[in-house]
């Protein structure tokens, strides 16, 4: 009998091209998704050495960090460019440039499926169970929610993957997460990733592939699995995937890009192998119950460093590693926030829903779900930026832009916006924002900036009330 | 790239943990498209003021970090994104090597592709280098990539891992594209045998 493999085995030994003695394995890659900021320079790479992007087929663009996402002054998508500073606007058109000339399908700004890059894959059925799957971006790993390995990479292996197709890679160690319990009222798929990261630490998943499984993670939807997916690197780890499962194959069956009539038969059959064997082995186990957690909220300046909302930010002596002590102090310097004290009731300046976290249409439900016949509470700038036009138009046919403007809120088109400091959108120095994205490093959302990251309900009720706020009062039963 | 094997160097001491790409090099500084001028914001909203001006109290700003190629820093150094602008600008700065007790994984492969030499220390072992450090803040540590070793002043050597493969390329300069083309027909082979050749 064959030795027993877990996903993540059957999926490398699936794409494994050659393996030399001593040195790194060449995995085949089957689908590649670039994006302006950590491309360039990898195109300029195979200019220089006169190569071709090999697999234009397998390779797919879009434009999202840079772009701005205020609404176009002319009313066409593409007018947001103008919006873009002179060198952001170089490195789009850059972008364009490259994937014309190499034959590269790009849902640039123009594009009526522009987006981010971790929406529009899932979106447009780009990404599918049981294949290897890369991007220069570390939140690649969302994609891993279809069963999918699927990892950040670094521009020089961007242009690895454009000459070859294939990546230098050593076969990764690999955790089980097993995620048990029903979540209690107000609590989300983000406060699950952000106990989990809370527990394991910001390197406890360095080196390794993480399997979420259990019946909390077999109870999420597709939305849903992608927000953990996506956090599996705020823990250390590449990539985190979930087996494929009906929920899976529910959503794929009306992608644009899956595979349709006899070719989504095969593809099935081969998808409904892909579940690790019953007795397949792991490195590392971890097991996180979730019956009586609390929506989660982060004091700090890494991703570990969360709490429950109801709970009062650590002292540093409560640490008796050194280093972890003097990391907790320096956060909090940082934050400008007491140990000992709630965050609860801590004032807040800007609120900002959206990020390849929780931008898709359940986490803008669940904001309005708060936000309907509220407020915005007076001072507090509030931003709600749909992941992709899909989910932008989808947003609006359902009547939540409406909710978000009448709130009080700003509506945006989609991108990355203030996820990251680079397109306009930040936080300016010593403010604090609840955020849905997915890093609260120093400066990350604006130099001086102050991140606390929560899920798109502890996000939105921050905005109504003006403060950190428990969900759970605001929802009803 | 340049080939590493062996070098002299003083040692910028930076040993806090976590030190995540958005600290190396906050995203505001990505819009280029080379790799030039990166080094100049290396560490960008430690090294400067909100007007620009040189903090003092940075020890990349004090005199003996001038020329210095080696860094030493603390666990899960260079976690979060994958940015390769983060090893473009250590080693723009003049870095060719790390210490930490850890490294974030993107952050080590990308280093290593652009001759940036990731040691990994076990914690005692580091415990032990930041009290030279302390003691000899301007003394200069010796590499020994064949030998695997770091040597410091009064007497301590430090052996590392480092795998085979990237030893190789990083003392020749060579760098890991050449390898993987000359698997071409391989290449081919596993997309004819897997049904994922052109047009299929
Ligand atoms: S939304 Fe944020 S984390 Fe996601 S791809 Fe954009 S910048 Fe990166």
């Amino acid at each position: 009998m064959n030795q027993p493999k877990n996903i993540v085995q059957k999926i490398w030994d699936e794409h494994l091209v050659a393996q030399q003695p001593d040195s790194p394995a060449l995995l085949y890659i089957d689908r590649q998704l670039i994006h302006e900021v950590t491309s360039p320079q990898a195109f300029t790479g195979l200019r220089q050495r006169g190569l071709q992007v090999r697999r234009p087929d397998r390779t797919t663009a879009t434009v999202d960090h840079a772009l701005p996402t205020l609404p176009s002054p002319d009313g066409t998508l593409a007018g947001r460019l103008g919006l873009a500073d002179a060198l952001s606007q170089k490195q789009i058109a850059q972008l364009e440039t490259n994937t014309q000339e190499f034959g590269i399908q790009c849902y640039g700004p123009a594009s009526d499926r522009n987006g981010i890059v971790h929406v529009i894959g899932p979106e447009l059925g780009l990404t599918q169970p049981g294949m290897t799957m890369v991007c220069g971006d570390s939140h690649t790993s969302t994609h891993g929610a279809f069963g999918a390995l699927a990892f950040g990479i670094g521009t020089s292996e961007v242009e690895h993957v454009l000459a070859t197709q294939c990546l230098l890679q050593r076969q990764p160690k690999t955790c089980k997460v097993e995620v048990m319990g029903k979540p209690g009222k107000g609590v989300s798929a983000k406060d699950i990733i952000l106990a989990l990261i809370a527990k394991i630490g910001v390197a406890g998943g360095v080196g390794y592939v993480l399997e979420y499984c259990g019946e909390a993670i077999r109870a999420l939807n597709m939305d849903e699995r992608m927000t953990v997916c996506n956090m599996s690197i705020e823990a250390g780890a590449r990539a985190g995937l979930i087996a494929p499962d009906e929920v899976t194959f529910a959503y794929l069956a009306d992608c644009p890009l899956a595979p349709k009539g006899a070719e989504w038969d095969a593809a099935l059959e081969k998808w409904k192998q892909l579940p690790s064997d019953p007795d397949a082995s792991y490195d590392r186990v971890v097991t996180l119950d979730i019956s009586n957690l609390e929506p989660m909220i982060t004091f700090g300046t890494n991703p570990g460093m969360g709490m429950p909302i109801t709970a009062n930010v650590p002292f540093p002596s409560d640490y008796s590693d050194e280093s972890q002590k003097a990391a907790l102090e320096k956060a909090l310097a940082y934050m400008d926030l007491q140990p000992g004290a709630p965050l609860l009731g801590h004032a807040v300046d800007v609120v900002f829903i959206g990020s390849c976290t929780n931008s898709r249409m359940t986490d803008l439900r669940q904001a309005a779900q708060v936000m309907r016949g509220r407020k915005v509470a007076k001072g507090v700038r509030v931003l709600v930026v749909p992941g992709s036009q899909p989910i932008k138009r989808q947003a609006e046919a359902e009547g939540l832009d409406k909710v978000f403007l009448a709130a009080g809120a700003e509506w945006r088109e989609a991108g990355c916006s203030m996820c990251i400091a680079m397109n306009g959108d930040q936080i300016e120095p010593g403010q604090y924002a609840v955020s849905t994205s997915n890093r609260n490093f120093e400066g990350r959302q604006g130099k001086g900036g102050r991140t606390l990251l929560a899920s798109p309900w502890t996000a939105a009720a921050a905005a109504v009330t003006g403060m950190v706020a428990d969900v759970r009062t605001l929802l009803d039963d | 790239m340049q080939p590493l094997t062996k070098l002299n160097s003083r040692v910028v001491a930076l040993p806090l943990n976590d030190i995540d790409t958005d600290q190396i090099i906050p995203a505001r500084f990505l819009k280029v498209t080379d790799k030039a001028d990166l080094a100049a914001n290396l560490f960008a909203d430690w090294r400067f003021t909100a007007d620009g001006s040189p903090r003092p109290d940075f020890v990349l700003n004090q005199p003996q970090s001038r020329g210095a190629q080696l860094l030493f820093a603390g666990n899960n150094f260079g976690c979060g994104s994958s940015r390769e602008h983060a090893p473009w600008a250590l080693t723009g700065f003049g870095f060719r090597v790390v210490v930490a007790t850890s490294f974030g994984d993107i952050f080590r492969n990308n280093a290593l592709k652009n001759g940036l030499l990731p040691v990994r220390v076990d914690a005692d072992t580091h415990q032990k280098m930041r009290e030279v450090l302390e003691e000899n803040p301007q003394g200069e540590w010796s590499l020994d990539l064949e030998a695997q070793s770091l040597s410091l002043p009064g007497g301590l050597t430090v052996h590392f891992d480092v795998d085979p493969f990237s030893k190789t390329c990083l003392m020749r300069g060579t760098d890991e594209l050449g390898y993987l083309l000359s698997f071409m027909d391989q290449i081919l082979a596993y997309e004819q045998a897997h049904g994922k050749q052109v047009g299929a």
